[in-house]
């Protein structure tokens, strides 16, 4: 060791000396190498961009060559959408449809409540009181005691400690998920999600996983895939939330998801549920609070669950209630609430009132029941036409047992059997999706919405038509 | 074609925020005169602009003083403290915690929120919870009532004492005409359509949700907007948020102010558009980014854009700021991008005849590629619209998600907008006077409240009048004070705000009588003694051409 560090040394003395004899010619061409070796070792050898010196006449010319799409295409003057149906008067059970008068099968207002008097009193007394807007959002004075006491009361139909109200049924669920689960969160969600699931899902920038529709096994499949990957990073474990996002029964498939197992899994492997609820809510159970009473589970199982007020209690707007742990962090983080002019308390008063029916009449829902299920026995067996859906939801799909080819000939088929059945007084209506912009766009159908206002003859007149409509369309 | 923004370097100045010369006033950023007779940036704006303005664009910001800016930071540097200090205890269970908790069953879930999150809710917002969601019980019109309720353990809980505080002079509301009634032709067409229709309507636009009163609603609106058609939906949020992913995605570039609100932010995010944000009102920041964009294209594949859409606002509530619409369709014809224009605040509240920011500069409506606005605020009612072009609407009525997933709009409400519109309009037989008496409140009570010297932000015509209070103790306590003054006010502070210009925001209604507005503005000058508002450090050389008569304007001049 000790001869080496001399040795070294050494040689170092020997350096200078040889530099103290090298003649300056050498030095200086030394001098200049060291210079270059520095210099390359500095400059950038390679450029990371072209330049693009535009001269600003270029720059003129490129914006005036530039030339963008129009704003909108043009839409085909015979697109289907293009021409809505018109309702003259008030779209209840008998309802006038460009300038026919028909039975409603198309408005989701399961239980009658848009026509009910008791419930248009209510509006008209508050009507009286407040006027129609709020004039601004919850925070500003738009906080009315109406949506105090339907907030309150809302959360006792369900048994939840809390609920907050939404001004419109497709922002509440589309709110409530992005303030919940952020960027880098995982999302499980049921692929036949209707669209506000969809775009809550987006806003909130979350990692979407779908699964096959009510296949728990995928699920899992799922379920345990994250496990893995979790075990591998616990550290970004431990901050990753995890939900599953489904609907109790399903706007697009008319059938329900398969709750206890969901709970299972959801303490298996510690995902949050949330439940959407706009067509169960009012229709499924035995006092109408929806799935979790429809199977008997614990509300306070499922960590939120949304519905709108807009199906069953005839009114608009949505909600939200499950534990004030969970919902009070809506009233500064969704969307939806804070930002949004609240709720105009005639619809407010309108769903109180609305609540106060369903409580008072709990035998409303078997009548819903037994009607629905009147109906979709009645439908079975139409040459062409099959029933998706469970037989006690309330809406039901007719779907072509065989496509016809294209989705748009399919569609053209269908309208063909809803304008017959709208010609002979059963109005009737297409199940409408924004084609390219549903995840997983579910197959055209015909959508038979049941309510408790249509007697058992008009039930059967309606099966029997659809059935007379399919044979002379389809065959 | 002078390009808009020169004034700036014309007047030898340095572009200040705002798009506008500053040279009169350092402390000035939008070329707001106030009287002075000397300084002539007002003049510079309409000669460089090439007349782009029809009448005097006077807006202004004054700058924070420094000693309040500092002081603030300190204020905040407090509380913050104190809440390391609280939350401390409350882990030590020093002090019981007050927070609602995680069921027992799931306490080995990931936690739901991260700790940090609600630092600022538990720790300041908590302070001054009582400053919001006050419950009221009577129409929100020019005066109303209030529930009053009252706290035991710091706001974390609030109790109602059964008792109603009458007659509260409200400030808060967004009711600009004053059609927040609960009777007269609105109402009782409103309860006609109810009684008849119904509350709800139960389906989509698309399927079975069409009522004729929607049909006539849309007509009517695009008469009054003066656009080909118009469409409207249930919700004035969901209208950006759900529509402007129907116009705009992939390949196309959004610029947007910087001060848009939330929804518009929504509906950008969700469109799957590139989006480039502009500062407030900066139409130099604007045509840069125009520039850039079409000369460089998209970043990465470099292909032009597919098409550039600019979002802006009619008034910014926040800052009651008016968008410099002629300047930015001046900039939207160059560079041939289109605009998206949110009247949420302006329509109905501003121009002479109540038709919104494009009647206010005497502008084309056909301009404007997208005319959005809300019926929740100058019509009393709830929801909002879209008016544009036939092809347009034939395309949104197509693919607008509202119209296809959500639930159409209720009739009565419907109705009270039809009612209200025709009102404007002056086709029920009464006049634009609503429309006048709005104009006629705003600038007398911002004209007042700046020579009492308080900061007041934005355009002297704006009905949003934004009065700074900067520190975070003065938020709870202006709201408080002017409660116990019987007058409802709207105090804003972080995150709504930046986080150093907390400020109080009044709402002027055509509701308000010359009486309200003097108490309010009596009690303000009394309570921005007592809390030591008055920041401003130009003083007001009084004006001459008042609307109201001298008496008053004397009294509280002393």
């Amino acid at each position: 060791m000790a001869a080496a560090g001399m040795g070294q040394q050494w040689v170092l003395v020997e350096m200078v000396q040889a530099f103290y004899e090298a003649p300056a010619y050498h030095l200086i061409l030394e001098g200049i190498l060291i210079l270059w070796i520095i210099r390359l070792l500095f400059s950038k050898t390679y450029k990371l961009q072209e330049r693009s010196d535009l001269t600003p006449k270029e720059k003129e010319e490129l914006i005036e060559e530039w030339q963008p799409e129009p704003l909108v295409p043009p839409v085909p003057k015979d697109h289907p959408a293009l021409n809505y149906n018109i309702v003259s008067g008030p779209p209840t059970h008998i309802i006038t449809v460009n300038g026919k008068e028909c039975i409603n099968f198309a408005s989701f207002n399961f239980l009658g409540l848009l026509d009910n008097e008791k419930v248009k009193t209510a509006a008209q007394a508050s009507l009286k009181k407040y006027g129609v807007g709020t004039c601004g959002p919850r925070g500003f004075y738009g906080t009315f005691d109406v949506h105090l006491e339907l907030e309150e009361r809302l959360a006792k139909f369900m048994r939840t400690e809390e609920a907050i109200l939404y001004s419109y049924g497709f922002a509440t669920i589309a709110s409530a998920i992005p303030a919940y689960s952020k960027r880098g969160d995982i999302v499980f969600v049921d692929e036949a999600a209707c669209f506000a699931i969809q775009k809550g899902l987006q806003a909130s920038r979350s990692n979407i996983k779908l699964f096959k529709h009510n296949d728990m096994a995928d699920l899992e499949r799922l379920l345990k895939e994250q496990e893995t990957e979790d075990q591998k990073n616990p550290r970004k474990a431990r901050v990753t939330r995890r939900f599953i996002v489904v609907e109790g029964l399903y706007m697009n498939t008319g059938d329900i998801c398969p709750l206890p197992e969901l709970i299972k899994l959801k303490y298996k492997y510690k995902v949050r549920i949330f439940l959407e609820e706009s067509l169960s809510f009012g229709v499924l159970g035995e006092h109408g609070r929806g799935i979790t009473e429809h199977f008997g589970i614990n509300i306070d199982d499922i960590d939120l669950i949304s519905a709108n007020m807009e199906n069953s209690l005839a009114s608009i707007g949505g909600f939200c209630c499950g534990r004030s742990f969970i919902i009070d962090h809506q009233r500064l983080s969704g969307q939806g609430y804070c930002f949004s002019a609240s709720l105009p308390p005639l619809l407010a008063a309108a769903a109180i009132e609305a609540l106060n029916i369903m409580e008072d009449n709990p035998d409303i829902f078997q009548t819903l029941r037994a009607k629905c299920e009147r109906i979709h026995k009645a439908l079975q067996g139409i040459s062409g036409l099959k029933v998706v859906g469970e037989s006690f939801s309330p809406a039901l799909h007719l779907q072509l047992e065989e496509s016809c080819g294209s989705r748009e000939n399919d569609v053209k088929l269908l309208k063909r059997v809803v304008d017959y059945c709208m010609n002979s007084g059963i109005a009737l209506t297409q199940a409408c999706y924004l084609e390219k912009e549903e995840k997983c766009l579910p197959p055209p159908s015909i959508r038979v919405v049941i309510t408790v206002e249509q007697t058992e003859q008009e039930l059967d007149k309606a099966a029997s038509l659809i059935k007379e409509a399919a044979q002379s369309v389809l065959n | 074609m002078e390009r808009p923004g020169r004034a700036a370097a014309a007047a030898g100045a340095q572009p200040r925020a705002n798009g506008c010369s500053g040279a009169a006033h350092g402390a000035l950023r939008n070329g707001y005169v106030r009287g002075l007779p000397a300084h002539d940036t007002q003049v510079n704006h309409i000669v460089h602009n090439g007349g782009l303005y029809k009448r005097p664009f006077n807006e202004a910001f004054e700058e924070t003083p420094m000693l309040v800016a500092v002081l603030t930071y300190v204020g905040y540097g407090v509380l913050t403290l104190f809440g390391y200090l609280r939350d401390f205890m409350r882990q030590w269970k020093i002090e019981k915690c007050q927070n609602a908790t995680e069921r027992e069953e799931q306490k080995d879930f990931v936690p739901l929120y991260q700790d940090f999150e609600n630092f600022y809710t538990r720790n300041l917002y908590m302070r001054i919870r009582d400053s919001w969601n006050r419950p009221i019980c009577s129409v929100p019109g020019a005066k109303v009532d209030m529930m009053e309720r009252v706290s035991h353990d710091y706001n974390w809980t609030f109790t109602y004492t059964g008792r109603v505080i009458k007659d509260i002079i409200n400030m808060g509301s967004y009711n600009y005409l004053g059609f927040a009634q609960n009777a007269g032709t609105c109402q009782e067409a409103a309860a006609k359509v109810l009684s008849q229709y119904g509350a709800g309507v139960c389906s989509t636009r698309q399927e079975m949700g069409n009522l004729d009163k929607h049909e006539e609603l849309e007509k009517l609106v695009a008469r009054f907007l003066g656009v080909e058609s118009a469409m409207a939906y249930g919700m004035g949020f969901a209208t950006n948020s759900m529509n402007i992913p129907a116009l705009v995605g992939k390949g196309c570039l959004i610029l947007s102010d910087e001060l848009n609100h939330a929804s518009l932010v929504l509906g950008a995010r969700l469109s799957g558009a590139t989006i480039r944000i502009f500062k407030h009102n900066n139409m130099q920041s604007l045509e840069k980014l125009l520039k850039d964009a079409i000369v460089h294209g998209q970043p990465r594949t470099r292909r032009p854009w597919k098409k550039i859409l600019i979002l802006v606002e009619g008034i910014y509530s926040m800052e009651g700021s008016i968008v410099r619409l002629p300047e930015v369709i001046a900039l939207k014809k160059k560079y041939k991008s289109y605009l998206y224009l949110d009247e949420a605040h302006s329509i109905g509240a501003l121009g002479p005849s109540g038709r919104g920011v494009v009647d206010y500069f005497g502008l084309n409506p056909e301009d404007v590629d997208i005319m959005m606005g809300t019926f929740t605020k100058s019509f009393g009612a709830a929801g909002g619209y879209i008016g544009g072009k036939k092809e347009l609407i034939d395309y949104l009525r197509t693919y607008s998600h509202s119209a296809v997933y959500a639930t159409s709009m209720s009739p009565p409400v419907v109705e009270q907008i039809i009612t209200s519109v025709k009102c404007i309009m002056g086709e029920d037989g009464t006049t634009v006077a609503r429309v006048q008496q709005l104009a006629e409140n705003t600038r007398y009570f911002r004209r007042r409240l700046k020579e009492m010297g308080f900061i007041i932000y934005g355009n002297e015509d704006s009905p949003v009048v934004p009065l700074m209070l900067y520190m975070p103790a003065k938020i709870g306590a202006f709201g408080r004070e002017m409660l116990k003054r019987n007058i409802g006010v709207v105090v804003v502070g972080f995150p709504a705000t930046p986080i150093i210009e907390s400020r109080a925001r009044f709402c002027l209604s055509a509701a308000h009588t010359k009486e309200m507005l003097d108490r309010a503005l009596k009690e303000i000058d009394e309570v921005g003694d007592l809390l030591q508002l008055k920041y401003s450090r130009h003083r007001l050389v009084p004006i001459l051409d008042r609307p109201f008569d001298e008496t008053t304007y004397e009294e509280t001049e002393d």
